[in-house]
């Protein structure tokens, strides 16, 4: 654990040092503007002119007012101490009021995106799965399903994302959740039915052999090796499946004026320019994301040591 | 009396169609195996001992010819459980305990509860495994792996053990006591054993008859019965007898050997 934990925050101090550093340049017109307005002397004036100037000449030529780039109301790039902020003040500090299922907490829209993700992937694994079964009995299914599962991937999810949610109202369904569902599940599915492709071909063939030695049937074959052979790769395809369905759920809430979700709060975040409202939503779909991966992580150690794998 | 045979073919050809045409595995196999014999199939890779085994256990399906086991067709003969199979792998389920390995035949052919574990106990002292029930395969040496794997081919009590290079993956000290070890159970258990081998000193020490193949087409070149007693010490390898035998099956290997 402490072996791991060394690297991984190391690479996250460098992350956040990045960031900060990014900062400056990144906020300097915004900086610039601000300074003006407010009566300071600034080179050269006006936002107009310094609209050809480089970003690093301004820093150059104005050093003192870097400063104000990292404390902006409305920052291009805000810093991770204003994301840190702005997290804190719409999840655990509305809690702690008793707002937490309040339209402005993003508990409230990380919920709603949650029950999406989760249905999603409930529904892209079981999808997987049958699939993969399928594949691997049926040569039919193995030469005609394989191909057209690949290419559904490569259509882009945002141009399908639409579609789904107007073809879904067409047939009457009014409810959000279920396009979104379809459309995570529409990632998640794919990683879930190679993976398990592969799991359920794991066993070699003198361990079949051995299966045909002794009379055993086909559901037999498959209940006693097929499928816990495949246990390791489902985990491994679930964790990828996860994160994928959440993706989707966030691109599913992006068009066409959905209210809430964390990709809602990103869309209306862009569109009001509040950067800072994008980030937190960002993050806290991240964080979701993280937490999401960690719990069948967890589930994957326990059901692989119970499974008798060398410790 | 060891008069019936338990196992018999008659002109049996197997030919596979590869890319690059047709691989003639068996040609023109006779072969009768007693009950109780101990016999081993020697010779170079190609030469068909594996292909006959797997007729034998049904696993393959002869292109002409006909073979017998218990007087019945082989795939018929599997249905009875007549057989036992061990292959060169030991190929235990990881996730399974040794116990949990012997007990897959059993749950498979729908042993009850009780008898399961007490057949698991029973072949586990057989191949002086005793308390390794509740080991994971990763937890034994690669030996007791195999003799975990034979265990599972006896937990059914089939009459019938077809062996496939069984030891051919461990180092000569291990394989050793694992043959002395199976002359043991065989003078125990009275099963038939077919015994594939790439070693002819193991062919010699195990068997009652050993039969000598070759490649292109599989055929068998000489059958040779064993004068050595059934009791079997170790060091018996050195004494003339078996220096004799297994002089005549190097002979049969090379007379067969056609390198072109």
């Amino acid at each position: 654990m402490t072996r791991t934990l060394l690297p991984v925050l190391t690479m996250l101090g460098a992350l956040v040092v990045l960031w900060y550093l990014a900062v400056a340049p990144m906020n300097i017109r915004v900086a610039l503007d601000q300074a003006e307005r407010a009566g300071a002397d600034v080179v050269p004036e006006g936002s107009v002119a310094r609209r050809d100037v480089s970003v690093w000449r301004l820093m150059a030529q104005n050093g003192e007012h870097i400063r104000a780039g990292y404390d902006l109301n409305r920052p291009r790039l805000p810093t991770p101490a204003q994301v840190g902020q702005e997290l804190w003040k719409t999840t655990g500090e509305m809690a702690m009021k008793g707002r937490a299922w309040s339209k402005r907490s993003l508990i409230y829209h990380g919920w709603i995106t949650l029950k999406s993700t989760l249905w999603g992937f409930l529904l892209g694994t079981t999808l997987g799965i049958i699939g993969a079964v399928a594949i691997v009995y049926s040569r039919v299914a193995d030469m005609s399903l394989m191909p057209w599962a690949i290419i559904s991937q490569t259509i882009p999810i945002v141009a399908l994302a639409p579609m789904i949610i107007v073809l879904s109202s067409q047939i009457g369904v009014e409810e959000r959740g279920l396009p979104k569902a379809i459309i995570s599940a529409y990632l998640c599915y794919f990683p879930v039915l190679v993976g398990m492709v592969k799991g359920l071909r794991a066993p070699e063939v003198s361990q079949l052999d051995l299966l045909r030695t002794y009379d055993a049937s086909g559901v037999q074959s498959f209940l006693k090796l097929r499928l816990p052979a495949s246990v390791p790769y489902l985990f491994t395809s679930l964790k990828v499946g996860i994160a994928a369905a959440l993706v989707g759920t966030i691109v599913g809430e992006l068009p066409t004026g959905a209210i809430s979700g964390l990709g809602a709060r990103i869309l209306i975040g862009d569109q009001f320019g509040t950067p800072l409202a994008i980030w937190s939503a960002l993050f806290a779909a991240a964080i979701l994301a993280g937490l999401l991966v960690t719990l069948l992580d967890l589930a994957q150690r326990i059901a692989l040591r119970r499974m008798g794998a060398t410790p | 009396m060891n008069t019936q045979s338990t196992i018999s073919a008659r002109g049996l050809n197997l030919t596979f169609q590869t890319n690059d045409g047709p691989v003639h595995a068996l040609k023109d196999v006779d072969l009768d195996i007693m009950k109780g014999d101990f016999v081993s199939f020697i010779g170079p890779s190609g030469c068909g001992k594996t292909t006959f085994l797997r007729c034998v256990a049904a696993l393959e399906t002869p292109t002409s010819g006909t073979i017998s086991v218990n007087g019945i067709a082989p795939d018929e003969a599997r249905r009875n459980r007549a057989y036992g199979y061990v292959f060169q792998a030991a190929g235990l389920y990881p996730w399974r305990t040794i116990g949990g390995n012997i007990r897959l035949p059993l749950e498979i052919m729908g042993f009850s509860r009780s008898e399961q574990t007490e057949r698991v106990e029973r072949v586990l002292e057989l191949v002086d495994l005793e308390g390794f029930d509740g080991k994971y395969p990763w937890q034994l040496s690669g030996g007791m792996q195999q003799r975990a794997s034979i265990a599972r081919a006896l937990a059914f009590d089939a009459d019938i053990l077809l062996m496939d290079e069984p030891f051919g993956a461990l180092d000569e000290i291990v394989r050793d006591h694992l043959n002395e070890q199976l002359l043991k159970l065989w003078a125990r258990t009275e099963k038939t054993i077919g015994f594939v081998t790439h070693s002819i000193p193991e062919a010699v020490y195990l068997s009652t008859r050993i039969v000598v193949m070759s490649p292109r087409p599989g055929r068998i070149t000489d059958v040779i019965e064993s004068p050595l007693p059934k009791e079997r010490p170790l060091d018996l390898r050195e004494s003339p007898e078996f220096l004799e035998v297994a002089h005549r099956v190097r002979e049969g290997l090379r007379a067969g050997h056609s390198y072109d």
